[in-house]
């Protein structure tokens, strides 16, 4: 009975995926790639991964699915007669695609040697981290690099879309378009869920230690209400060039470095945690990287500078 | 008991189900946005609140219970008013074509 509903479920992922591939107006496109990433985010739970699951619904559908429509609204008038699309370039770009599948499925269906888990040696010494989810303590302790560079990321593409203002508007307003008219039904829901809102993400974050969530998958959720608010424009768009905005936006990224670095001094390696204070140093981590992970997430969405503002 | 319980799940969960696919139907018969929403908004509130209802006894734990009505309320509150933004801009888009 599983089988049946997983082997469905597979083929309904390939064929939404081939849909999303040959839909031919952009926004259908995108719309079909949200129900993908939806669907993904179902087999990752069929195969018991809760916390990549929640990723994948969170960021890969919901804020990519949202950065991608706001591209489509951008596109809308300079698009209005779509050019041809010049076939070599599909085709090499189809060649490549495949041939980067290919080596993957090659990878994961023919390994060149039987590949060792490390999980039996994760669990045995998960107790020392004091943490209770092994994904949390993979991720902040043994690939804590990784997931410190994973935030720098964030910031440096969100550095990437601020350059795309005109030099005049370096720190200005990013014009994000709100609701034409301001509208009755989309206050009421931004003054209703928000407080839901900020209460799941602050609980994702805290459960993340022991349960799958965690700052990501948290820090998402805020990102939502925040855009929210301001959509329905009951908050308005900080500028870029804003202290408390800035703050935010590199307080997660430089507390991590920060306590990396202590562990130098401490223990004599980097990002490593003196005996006995891994829990605490690791919530203060994820406490700071959901909010800088929230704001990121948000004024990417929001999009470069558009008007000038002075102070 | 658990053989009663497992049957109201049967039961209630393939009611929920039989709405869902309904819905399905009409939004692919139904000529407009307009006629469209009101066969979603029925799977949002019938649907869906079956669904939860039956699972009510499967939870576990009163916790867990909990949590599915709340998720199954949330659904509803989002579900009503992102009917109503959808409904007023199709409205809109009518008035200035």
């Amino acid at each position: 009975m599983a089988s049946v509903f997983d082997v469905t479920l597979v083929c309904l992922i390939l064929a939404v995926g081939a849909w999303s591939t040959f839909a031919r107006l952009t926004f259908s496109a995108i719309v079909i790639f949200i129900v993908y990433g939806l669907l993904l985010s179902l087999a990752w739970v069929r195969l018991a991964a809760v916390d990549v699951a929640l990723t994948e619904a969170a960021i890969g559908s919901g804020v990519t699915g949202m950065l991608l429509l706001n591209a489509v609204a951008r596109l809308r008038s300079t698009d209005a007669a779509p050019t041809p699309s010049r076939s070599s370039v599909n085709i090499a770009a189809g060649v490549f695609c495949t041939l980067i599948t290919a080596s993957l499925a090659g990878l994961v269906l023919v390994p060149p040697q039987v590949p060792v888990s490390l999980a039996p040696s994760v669990m045995e010494s998960l107790g020392q981290s004091g943490l209770g989810n092994p994904v949390a303590g993979v991720l902040f302790v043994y690939r804590s690099l990784d997931t410190l560079l994973e935030k720098v990321v964030l910031v440096l593409a969100l550095i990437a879309v601020w350059s795309l203002a005109p030099d005049g508007l370096w720190g200005g307003k990013p014009a994000l378009r709100p609701f034409p008219q301001r509208d009755s039904v989309l206050i009421f829901l931004a003054r209703t869920v928000p407080p839901i809102g900020i209460m799941v993400g602050i609980y994702m974050f805290w459960v993340g230690a022991d349960e799958p969530g965690g700052a990501f998958q948290g820090g998402a959720v805020l990102a939502a209400m925040w855009i929210l608010v301001m959509i329905a424009g009951l908050a308005a768009v900080p500028p870029t060039s804003s202290h408390a905005l800035r703050l935010a936006l590199i307080v997660g990224p430089v507390v991590f470095l920060a306590i990396g670095i202590l562990g130098i001094f401490l223990t004599g390696t980097f990002l490593a945690y003196p005996e006995g204070y891994a829990k605490p140093l690791i919530i203060a981590i994820e406490a700071t990287l959901t909010v800088s992970i929230g704001v990121t997430l948000a004024m990417h969405v929001v999009g470069p500078p558009e008007k000038e503002w002075r102070s | 008991m658990t053989l009663i319980l497992d049957v109201f799940t049967i039961a209630a969960v393939t009611v929920g189900v039989f709405f869902f696919v309904i819905a399905a139907l009409a939004f692919l018969r139904f000529p407009d946005g307009l006629t469209r929403l009101h066969a979603l908004t029925k799977v949002d509130n019938v649907g869906l609140g079956l669904i939860v209802f039956g699972l009510l006894p499967q939870a576990g734990s009163v916790m867990g219970a909990l949590k599915l009505i709340c998720v199954w309320l949330l659904v509803q509150f989002s579900g009503a008013i992102v009917t109503q933004l959808i409904a007023r801009s199709t409205r809109r888009e009518g008035q200035e074509a």
